[in-house]
């Protein structure tokens, strides 16, 4: 087999480059971005078989077997992933990413002897560690399989230092001898580093730490590329670090809120650790009759969508009762909160799953001064993106996030499972306003009683 | 390639990175964290490279784990954002009929580059 030549091998990888250049241009904008994801993978595909004909490679049965099963592994879960547990996923293939990348550099350290490069090993090594821990963390949060409340223990802060201050040791230890014992003991402060970076931050938080490690991941596979000398690392990594940056600081605008506040505000103690309580104070609960009734005479209709909509697979129950509700000449249209879900987006990707025609989305800017004149504001499944404490209570953890002003509404009827607070874990005034009436139950089940009363009317 | 010369592909490659995504709605915030997610993928290169010069079975066994982390990133990034985005793509055809034709045409592109990246190199490596 002959093989390419360096130049051919670097033209080649130019034209991958400029693949993902185009493909994160692509994706910048609706009516582009599906081509802009193909043009990414012929990318990505140019450069794995470009480097099979560049350099003269052993074990390459072994490589592609082991491709194989990658692939096996991830292509069957792609697919078949519920759109709700997408965050889930876009974090922990990220975080493999991460970890691919910090065996790598472990594995080129021996072939190294300057120490500019050995630099390069050591930051692979630690943000790969630190982005693979974190979203293993971020996996967990988002399950539930731990606790989405901030986590903190009584002097965190001085072991978040003391790990910081070992990584920097065991990695200039690294930089200076080139020991294996030392960058073993890098990854366990940048694992440990990980896991301290994201444990206290809060859970309605999680979609912006997923954003910044996506970032962190990118600068760990530049720098893997000055490690291995391949200009395409390099150039893909760099793209994705700086890109993921200005993601990640668009994500925290859209909330209110600053990445360092995200971060640390939970160290600063006090009212960030929200409450799990569950509220004793008087509410109005409704039957699906009572609700149908409201609707079915309304004029206006407004429905915000949250989270526990898509966990109940309500999305496509509410299309219909969207539907049904126009047959009868109300005019409905359904208020998309930036973070509705929980990733920013994620909620007009399930309302396109069940079919909601997609002008009657609003974002938020639209349709908050039109909650005056609407009639009945439905809230299915969402809590903390209507709460008006982000407004009147500074003390609040999501004070200064942008809200859906359903409290300027004539009425406001909740869809909720239970009183326990919205992920954010505080509580919301608006359920104890007179003008709101509740009908409690799980999202779906809820919907389509509602749904049932709307066409008997 | 000189210390200089990378530090100028490494600048010029922020302000790209930089630039490309400074105007997008939230709408796609979602879709083009996973599009970027899957780029950081290519990770796979490096994971190939070093598992093609490894000799020791310790490192030969560390660099193809390295290699199955990387392509299930790679792989699995591409394959979920196309999932995202076919939903989108979906109402336009659904609305529009004139931009049915671009639409099945990537839709196409989007398979073939997806699922070829393990199974065409697979085909192509020897």
């Amino acid at each position: 087999m002959s093989l390419l030549s360096p130049e051919w091998t670097a033209l080649l990888y130019l034209a991958a480059a400029v693949c993902f250049i185009l493909a994160l241009k692509g994706l910048s904008s609706p009516r582009t971005a599906r081509r802009g994801n193909a043009i990414g993978a012929a990318g990505a595909l140019l450069a794995v078989v470009t480097v099979f004909f560049s350099a003269r490679l052993e074990n390459i049965p072994l490589i592609l077997a082991s491709i194989a099963v990658g692939s096996a592994i991830a292509v069957p879960v792609a697919r078949r992933v519920q759109m709700t547990q997408m965050p889930q996923l876009v974090a922990l293939f990220n975080g493999v990413g991460g970890g691919a990348a910090a065996l790598v550099a472990v594995l080129e350290l021996g072939h190294n002897e300057d120490p500019w490069v050995r630099l390069a090993v050591v930051f692979t090594m630690l943000v790969g560690a630190v982005s693979f821990a974190g979203s293993a963390v971020t996996v967990g949060k988002l399950q539930e399989l731990i606790s989405t409340r901030p986590l903190l223990f009584p002097g965190m802060p001085w072991v978040m230092g003391a790990v910081l201050l070992g990584a920097v040791i065991s990695g200039a230890l690294v930089v200076l001898t080139g020991s294996l014992g030392w960058s073993l003991a890098l990854l366990g402060f940048g694992l440990g580093a990980g896991l301290l970076l994201v444990l206290p931050v809060g859970g309605a938080d999680v979609p912006i730490v997923i954003s910044l490690l996506n970032a962190f991941t990118g600068l760990a596979v530049a720098a893997s590329g000055v490690v291995l000398g391949n200009v395409l690392l390099l150039v893909a990594g760099t793209l994705v670090g700086a890109s993921g940056t200005i993601l990640t600081k668009a994500m925290a605008s859209a909330m209110g809120r600053g990445v360092a506040g995200i971060l640390f505000g939970a160290f600063k103690g006090g009212s960030t650790a929200g409450s799990t309580a569950v509220s004793d104070r008087p509410v109005r609960c409704s039957s699906p009759e009572d609700v149908a009734v409201q609707l079915g005479y309304a004029q206006r209709v407004v429905i915000v969508p949250g989270y526990g909509l898509a966990v109940a697979q309500g999305q496509h129950t509410v299309a219909e009762l969207a539907t049904a509700l126009a047959a009868r000449g109300v005019e409905v249209v359904f208020a998309i909160h930036p973070v509705a879900g929980r990733m920013p987006g994620h909620m007009n990707v399930l309302l396109a799953e069940a079919d909601v025609p997609y002008e009657s989305l609003r974002e938020l800017a639209e349709i908050n001064p039109e909650f005056a004149n609407t009639d009945i504001a439905l809230v299915v499944g969402a809590n903390d993106v209507v709460n008006p404490a982000a407004k009147t209570s500074p003390g609040s953890p999501i004070y200064g996030m942008p809200i859906l002003e359903v409290v300027q509404a004539q009425q406001v009827v909740f869809l909720k499972r239970s009183m326990r607070p919205g992920f954010a874990g505080i509580e919301n005034e608006l359920l104890h306003d007179p003008k709101t009436t509740l009908l409690f139950g799980d999202a779906k089940d809820s919907l389509s009683r509602v749904l049932g009363a709307v066409k008997a009317l | 390639m000189g210390p200089v010369a990378l530090l100028t592909v490494v600048v010029l490659a922020v302000f790209v990175g930089f630039e490309v995504v400074s105007k997008v709605t939230s709408k796609l915030h979602t879709p083009l964290m996973s599009g970027a997610n899957a780029i950081h993928g290519i990770i796979l290169v490096g994971a190939i490279i070093v598992a093609g010069q490894a000799s020791d079975p310790w490192v030969l066994g560390i660099a193809l784990l390295a290699v199955v982390l990387a392509t299930v990133n790679l792989v699995g990034g591409f394959v979920v954002t196309d999932r995202m985005l076919e939903m989108f793509s979906a109402h336009k055809r659904a609305r529009a009929r004139t931009g049915a034709a671009t639409a099945d045409g990537t839709a196409g592109a989007g398979r073939s580059g997806n699922g070829g990246s393990g199974g065409g190199a697979a085909g192509e490596g020897r």
